[in-house]
């Protein structure tokens, strides 16, 4: 079952279309990827599916129910949650804190019940500080929470980020480059991490990477943006060798040389479309 | 080591270059001929000279502190020509103002001031003076600083308290406490003089400080760790059972004069609570805050006063009206506004205030808000048959609206809504992309200040029982803005600070009344300098109760092998 579906989706800024009629089917349980170069319109596709951008033209569906244009809360509260590619963490608020932000939309408390106190705030607010701290031991932060988040050393503050995306209990959880600015062991880490997160907490994930060594391992099913248009759609194995995408990394040239391996396996022939 | 002896001279002309530019300039705005006849200790230095030598103590002191590891003749050397170039400075303000009339341009250039500077001797050997006076205080500090640090802190610590108190004679007089016959008779006959304090009076009050800071300080040393949890909680309760002794008996201790200061100061603390949750919390720069106090302040006189005869409301009857006006005042300004990001946000709301004041001000309205004359006989509070008409019982009401208000703020702060306030203060994008609805929650943190301002304006229009537009001004705005900025942003007790520092001090010395814009500047840019996060920066809460691990700095003796 498909949790996120996108109909020909188009973001333009002006004259320069960024997105342009991008197909993507995200299985339930599944961990997929989006790739390309710099550029190549990844992020923005991100910041459509969350509702930064609303998209000129084109569908998002979330489990069949259109999300398209909506504001980023409401696309919270249907179960979607990222993380950004540059850290965009609340610096001065502590690593405890951060998480309960995220929990907002599962918390219920007023202005009233803040400044009184009852018991159900109370009871709500210890519930979810114990929540937190579980999901930080989770995710290898344990002992950290009263540290201010912008303390935190940069791996942690990735993973924080994660935390707090987690804790509005997504259905699907988009990454923007959860290992830009890491070492091959981080990243290997956070890789693991990643399968952890969808077989332990049952979450869709969706990532974006830059480098395409990084998600061979762990996508089922990777899509390469070039220019804003998808240009091909397959396995690792499947995307490797795909003429397009070889010649969206490397170059037109370099694919008329010999690296070029048409025949070692031909592209989904659906999944490619012409730019 | 020949580059370090030259880097350090050139940080000592530096140092004296600046003190005398600074020197020149205290001298020129009229600071140290104002208080050259207000005596510290009488017949041995005045506050203007304290004024005057203020730059060449406090650079000298600097200079000395980050040089701390030269020889001693270095050091000499780095005080004499600070005090030095500071003196020759002086001078060569002196024979400029005997060669051009500065008056032009300074209104205080005048004969007498030079005079002042040369001490009354006649010109030529008078020029010299400054120069060897600033030599004179400079090789002081020196001395002072040689001196090992834990008596040196208490004999600073002394000497401050014996200018502070000798500063505030007059102040320390109108004390209702010390008028009690025998308290009076003592002060007047061994501390103060008819002006500053007598020379013994000085002394005693430094030994007594400077000899208790020295006790306190060489016990803290000896038992600062090895105090029981429940120890520290009785001192803990007992010190707040004596803050709120203090607090509660303030105002018949002190008298009338410090309690007009004091509610005064109250009700910009209000304010400063409200502005705290807007600007603090949820980071939306508010310029016009003062509208709202004006529309809780007038809502009150409108429907009170007996001189329009609109209404007849008591107090009381009247005060949630007030609220409620001042509230729905923060969500009609709020809800235009608040899709406006940090300078347009603040550009707005300068705008609301002033459209507030002016059509208070205005003769449209003159019938409903009175117009420039603005609206007397404001009805005051009254409980049962306790009538609330003189400062020192509006003292306690005042006490009793800041303890709510602090309190709303205090528990709002921890709780989802304050979560979300700091959220948006931090990354208003993320914030939303976390669920959080902006508008609703901008608009209850506008409305919660405005809610507070307005109740800062009723009981402020009940102090006075009456309103004026002219004191709507922008300057409040800011002075409450600054407040919180001095006080530490998003810090509850930083309010307070902010307020008594702000407030409360400028309205003790009235004579430097004159001079408070300058101390403001001149105390905003040292804080953002030294001290960015406020004098009593936000503390955040714990949650997570574990120790955390803080990298601990390596010992000084692993620091020296590591440096050779």
């Amino acid at each position: 079952m498909d949790i996120l579906v996108t109909k020909k989706v188009t973001k333009r800024f002006g004259g320069l279309v960024a997105v342009r009629e991008v197909d993507l089917e995200v299985k339930e349980h599944g961990i997929q990827s989006i790739i390309g170069p710099n550029g190549a319109g990844k992020t923005t596709f991100f910041n459509c599916v969350t509702g930064f951008y609303p998209p000129e033209e084109g569908d998002i569906l979330l489990e069949g129910r259109p999300i398209t244009g909506f504001s980023t809360d409401r696309v919270t509260k249907r179960g979607i949650s990222r993380t950004y590619q540059n850290i965009r963490l609340f610096k001065n608020m502590t690593v405890v804190e951060n998480i309960l932000v995220g929990m907002h939309p599962h918390l219920h408390s007023n202005i009233v019940g803040g400044i009184l106190r009852d018991p159900r705030t109370n009871k709500e607010e210890a519930a979810a500080v114990e929540e937190a701290r579980r999901l930080l031991r989770f995710m290898k932060l344990g002992g950290q929470g009263d540290r201010l988040a912008k303390n935190l050393p940069y791996g942690a503050q990735r993973r924080l980020e994660i935390a707090r995306s987690l804790a509005s209990k997504p259905k699907l959880l988009l990454l923007d480059e959860p290992t830009a600015g890491m070492n091959p062991s981080e990243t290997q880490d956070t890789m693991n991490l990643i399968r952890q997160l969808r077989d332990e907490l049952g979450v869709t994930i969706l990532l974006i990477e830059h480098q395409m060594r990084v998600v061979m391992g762990i996508s089922e099913l990777i899509t390469v943006l070039d220019y804003g248009a998808k240009i091909a759609e397959g396995t690792a194995h499947e995307i490797q060798n795909d003429p397009k995408v070889i010649e969206a990394y490397l170059g037109r040239g370099k694919v008329s040389g010999s690296r070029a391996q048409p025949s070692a396996t031909p592209p989904i022939s659906t999944a490619s479309t012409e730019r | 080591m020949k580059t370090e002896t030259s880097s350090s001279w050139k940080k000592a002309i530096n140092s004296g270059l600046i003190s005398g530019l600074i020197s020149v300039l205290i001298t020129l705005v009229g600071l140290v001929e104002s208080f050259a006849r207000s005596d510290v200790i009488r017949g041995v230095f005045t506050l203007g000279e304290i004024i005057l030598f203020a730059p060449v103590i406090i650079l000298t002191f600097s200079a000395l502190k980050s040089a701390s590891n030269s020889s001693k003749t270095t050091l000499v050397c780095i005080s004499a020509v600070i005090g030095l170039i500071t003196g020759f400075i002086l001078t060569l303000l002196i024979l400029l103002g005997q060669a051009v009339d500065l008056r032009v341009m300074f209104v205080n250039a005048s004969p007498s001031l030079f005079n002042m500077l040369m001490r009354g001797v006649p010109l030529p050997l008078g020029a010299l003076l400054p120069p060897l006076l600033c030599v004179l205080v400079a090789l002081l500090i020196l001395g002072i600083y040689l001196i090992p640090a834990r008596p040196r802190s208490a004999i600073i610590r002394g000497l401050l308290w014996v200018i502070i108190l000798g500063t505030l004679r007059d102040q320390l007089l109108l004390i209702d406490l010390f008028k009690v016959p025998a308290i009076s008779s003592f002060l007047k006959q061994v501390i103060f003089a008819s002006s500053g304090l007598k020379p013994i009076g000085a002394l005693l009050i430094f030994v007594i400080t400077a000899g208790s800071a020295y006790y306190s300080s060489v016990r803290k040393k000896g038992t600062a760790t090895n105090q029981s949890i429940k120890a520290q909680k009785t001192k803990r309760i007992i010190t707040i059972a004596a803050l709120a002794v203090v607090v509660f008996s303030l105002p018949y201790a002190l008298g009338i004069f410090y309690t007009e200061i004091l509610d005064t100061t109250g009700y910009f603390i209000m304010m400063g609570l409200g502005l705290n949750i807007v600007v603090g919390f949820a980071g939306l720069l508010d310029l016009g805050y003062v509208a709202f106090y004006a529309i809780g302040a007038y809502t009150m006189g409108v429907l009170t006063s007996p001189g329009l005869g609109l209404f007849h409301l008591t107090f009381w009857q009247a005060f949630p009206i007030a609220l409620l006006a001042a509230w729905l005042a923060g969500i009609i300004l709020g809800l235009p506004v608040l899709r406006m990001r940090g300078d347009y946000l603040a550009i707005v709301t300068l705008g609301f205030g002033e459209i507030v004041r002016l059509l208070a001000l205005s003769d449209w309205l003159k019938a409903y808000l009175g117009g420039t004359q603005g609206i007397q006989g404001i009805a005051q509070p009254v409980i049962g048959s306790l009538e609330f008409d003189t400062l020192q019982r509006l003292y306690y009401l005042i006490l009793i609206g800041i303890a709510i208000l602090a309190f709303i703020a205090w528990r709002l702060k921890d709780s989802r809504l304050g979560r979300s306030w700091m959220a948006i203060r931090e990354d208003e994008d993320v914030a939303q992309a976390m669920g959080i609805n902006l508008v609703l929650t901008k608009l209850l943190a506008f409305s919660t200040g405005a809610l507070f301002a307005g109740m800062a304006g009723t009981l402020g229009a009940a102090k006075l029982t009456s309103v004026y537009p002219h004191s709507m001004t922008f300057i409040v705005s800011i002075n409450v803005l600054v407040m919180i900025i001095i006080g530490g942003m998003g810090s509850i007790p930083g309010v307070f600070v902010g307020g008594l520092v702000l407030v409360g001090l400028p309205g003790l010395l009235t004579e430097f009344a004159e001079y408070r814009l300058w101390f403001y500047g001149l105390a905003l840019v040292a804080m953002m300098l030294f001290r960015p996060e406020g004098l009593w920066p936000e503390a955040r809460r714990k949650l997570e109760l574990h120790e955390v691990e803080i990298d601990r700095e390596l010992p000084s003796s692993e620091v020296a092998s590591a440096g050779q």
